[in-house]
């Protein structure tokens, strides 16, 4: 393999090489690529709303349905930047109202699934040691958590109990985190010395 | 009136209950209602985005006109920016769907937002090792059983550990789908019970700090 040729190659490669000098220290190169970073993220993510909802769910009901219902949430979305004006920043109350009750309507169910599925979850259908495990340690973190009554006597030893089985469920997901990023990193690397490079295949 | 909370309170309280009565009972007008609903839910949320893309360009053109500090680079923010809308544009008008497979568009988005994401996200393995190294230093158990966790589960998951014994990933899934399992799902418990509460607190109007 021979090293790209590719335009876009030699971008995506500088950059990344750009955001891996910050482990050296900090310096114009990575400063130059975190903005550009954010900068076409931000872009792309209004493309995105535009594509996805200012043209699939206003522009074409409006033109192609005649379905004038939409220009009710377009208001309220407008009124969003009533925020930017003095003395008329109270009319962003409606449209975060709307949001903020909608938001709590699907939340409330889906949190009563989600409990549900992990209860279901948590109760043994067979008794094996990993289950009784597992139920010991739901309630024993459950109680950890709360706070109502005092942590003493008995509840102070079934809490020490929850300690230990957060600090296992957060080391293991620290432990998980990190090896996610390592195989990003160990795909960079391979995206350098093959794509770009052509040393690897 | 309109200048005070009971109007906002009150659109709360009806898309929040109509929502929920919706989950139940998904016919007419309830399940039209939850659908228009979702559908507005969907336009408006956007604009809150777009508030907020507003702020940031606000905050790097106000750092432009002062020459800040480190100005500069909000010049290649604003270009960043700038650059993606536009090629999105022509990349709309040339191809008609500027999310098309080789449309300039998509080729910003393959070669520039996805490698400088996953190279930022794999380059906060570095620090959170060197984070986690000064915070969960073995001081104490409860540190050291998380340290030694953590341990398990990386060595686990790389191939070396099966080759020194097969039982180490055995165990490392173990951890994962027992004691990690349960903490995971007293925690989410947890959080579920949380959010129906805040949820009622909202919906039934005791909760007003989001309109202030």
């Amino acid at each position: 393999m021979a090293i790209s040729t590719s335009i876009w190659i030699w971008i995506a490669a500088l950059l990344t090489l750009s955001i891996y000098s910050f482990l050296y220290k900090d310096n114009p190169f990575y400063k130059f690529s975190e903005k550009i970073l954010v900068g076409i993220s931000i872009g792309y993510t209004v493309s995105i709303y535009f594509h996805n909802t200012i043209i699939a769910k206003v522009w074409n009901p409006l033109v192609h349905d005649h379905n004038f219902l939409v220009i009710v949430p377009l208001i309220l979305g407008l009124l969003m930047f009533s925020r930017l004006f003095k003395g008329k920043a109270y009319l962003s109350r409606i449209p975060i109202a709307f949001v903020v009750g909608t938001g709590c309507g699907m939340s409330i169910p889906s949190s009563f699934e989600n409990l549900f599925k992990q209860v279901q979850g948590t109760m043994p259908q067979v008794f094996t040691i990993g289950n009784i495990i597992i139920l010991i340690g739901v309630l024993s973190t459950l109680i950890y958590f709360f706070f109502s009554v005092e942590h003493k006597g008995i509840i102070g030893k079934v809490t020490r109990v929850g300690i230990t089985f957060i600090m296992i469920g957060f080391g293991a997901a620290f432990g998980a985190t990190i090896m996610a990023r390592i195989s990003l990193f160990i795909g960079r690397i391979q995206f350098l010395l093959g794509d770009w490079l052509g040393i690897i295949s | 009136m309109i200048k005070g909370k009971g109007i906002p309170l009150a659109i709360s309280f009806l898309t929040g209950t109509i929502i929920i009565i919706a989950f139940f009972i998904p016919h007419a007008p309830f399940g039209s209602f939850e659908e228009i609903s979702l559908r507005w839910y969907s336009i408006i949320a956007g604009f809150t985005m777009l508030l907020g893309v507003d702020s940031l360009l606000r905050l790097h053109t106000n750092k432009i006109k002062r020459k800040e500090n480190h100005w500069a680079y909000s010049i290649v923010l604003l270009f960043g920016f700038l650059l993606i809308v536009i090629v999105g544009i022509i990349s709309t008008i040339r191809y008609g769907n500027a999310f098309l497979t080789g449309s300039g568009f998509m080729y910003m988005y393959d070669n520039m937002i996805i490698p400088l994401q996953s190279t930022m996200f794999s380059l906060l393995a570095f620090f959170i090792a060197s984070a986690a190294y000064r915070a969960f230093r073995a001081r104490n158990f409860d540190a050291t059983l998380l340290l030694i966790t953590a341990i398990i589960v990386m060595f686990g998951r790389v191939p070396i550990s099966e080759m020194i014994s097969p039982k180490i990933p055995i165990f490392t899934e173990w951890i994962m789908s027992v004691p990690q399992m349960a903490a995971k799902r007293g925690i989410i418990i947890g959080i579920a019970l949380g959010a129906i509460g805040v949820s009622l607190r909202i919906i039934l109007g005791i909760e007003r700090s989001y309109l202030s």
